[in-house]
């Protein structure tokens, strides 16, 4: 039979819910608190919008950083390959 | 160190993902994010020719860059102190938000006070976490990687990790909050500001 959780029990758990990361008697019991809690599910899509936000990564490389680095890693090749016939 | 043909595919490789990892670089070091770049390249060019799976290089170069930034973060100085976090493992951004209520006309708070956030601002509230929490975060929700992955690379044992995930997070919905309050754009009920663009 599956445990009843109270409500600080499933929003402690959410993230992990989220991430598929609670075994499978807790994660039972946090959908089943689900089933039935109007509040708890609004943290839940909170939670999903908060993960959403914390993984917003648009990797904008600045022109000049990438200029560098792309010299960089010419140099470094260069380096590594002379070294390699030698 | 390397056959051409080696030294080709590296450069191609390096050059696929630079930006990629300069964004993971730019969140675990902030200003020395090109610096970090650089030594993870540096060492990644040294052990190419180990990688068997070419198709994993990509991942295969954050895992370095992140063994760096964390050889790093072992030889400076240890951080200030053991943040407590004993005072944010009771708060709740979303109830804080309800008590709160920033924004007493709104049918969507939650949602519209997230939408205030731009990428930097999220960046720097991350920049404010200590790096043993900030770590996780960025590895697991930016970067994708299992929780066990984590655990490895950043040579932890499983429980730690997990246990710095859930404070990290904590700290993370805390600093969101702080953040927001003290850029002044928490607009009370009857301000003046109320209609006020609130971040950026």
């Amino acid at each position: 039979m599956d445990r009843v959780i109270s409500c600080a029990e499933a929003v402690d758990r959410l993230w992990e819910f989220l991430d598929h990361g609670l075994d499978h008697h807790d994660h039972r019991a946090v959908e089943k608190h689900l089933a039935f809690c109007v509040r708890c599910c609004g943290e839940l899509e909170f939670a999903r919008q908060l993960r959403c936000l914390l993984g917003t990564q648009t990797a904008a490389l600045p022109a000049d950083v990438e200029v560098r680095l792309a010299q960089f890693i010419e140099r470094l090749t260069d380096s590594a390959a002379t070294e390699g016939t030698a | 160190m390397l056959q051409a043909r080696d030294a080709a595919a590296f450069q191609q490789l390096a050059r696929e993902e630079l930006a990629g990892m300069y964004a993971l670089a730019r969140r675990l070091a902030g200003q020395d994010a090109e610096d970090l770049v650089q030594e993870a390249l540096l060492r990644a060019c040294r052990s190419f020719a180990s990688l068997r799976d070419r198709q994993a290089g990509g991942q295969w170069l954050r895992v370095i860059l992140t063994n760096v930034w964390r050889d790093r973060l072992r030889k400076v100085a240890r951080e200030p102190a053991e943040v407590s976090v004993d005072d944010v493992e009771c708060f709740s951004l979303y109830r804080t938000l309800v008590e709160e209520d920033p924004f007493p006309y709104s049918d969507s708070l939650h949602l519209d006070f997230l939408g205030g956030f731009s990428e930097d601002d999220v960046h720097a509230v991350l920049g404010r976490l200590p790096a043993r929490y900030r770590a996780p975060l960025v590895l697991r929700y930016v970067e994708g990687f299992p929780t066990k992955q984590i655990a490895r690379t950043l040579a932890l044992p499983l429980g730690t990790v997990l246990s710095q995930l859930h404070r990290g997070r904590k700290l993370f919905e805390r600093a969101l909050w702080d953040y927001a309050v003290e850029s002044g754009a928490l607009v009370g009920p009857g301000s003046p500001q109320e209609d006020a663009p609130w971040i950026g």
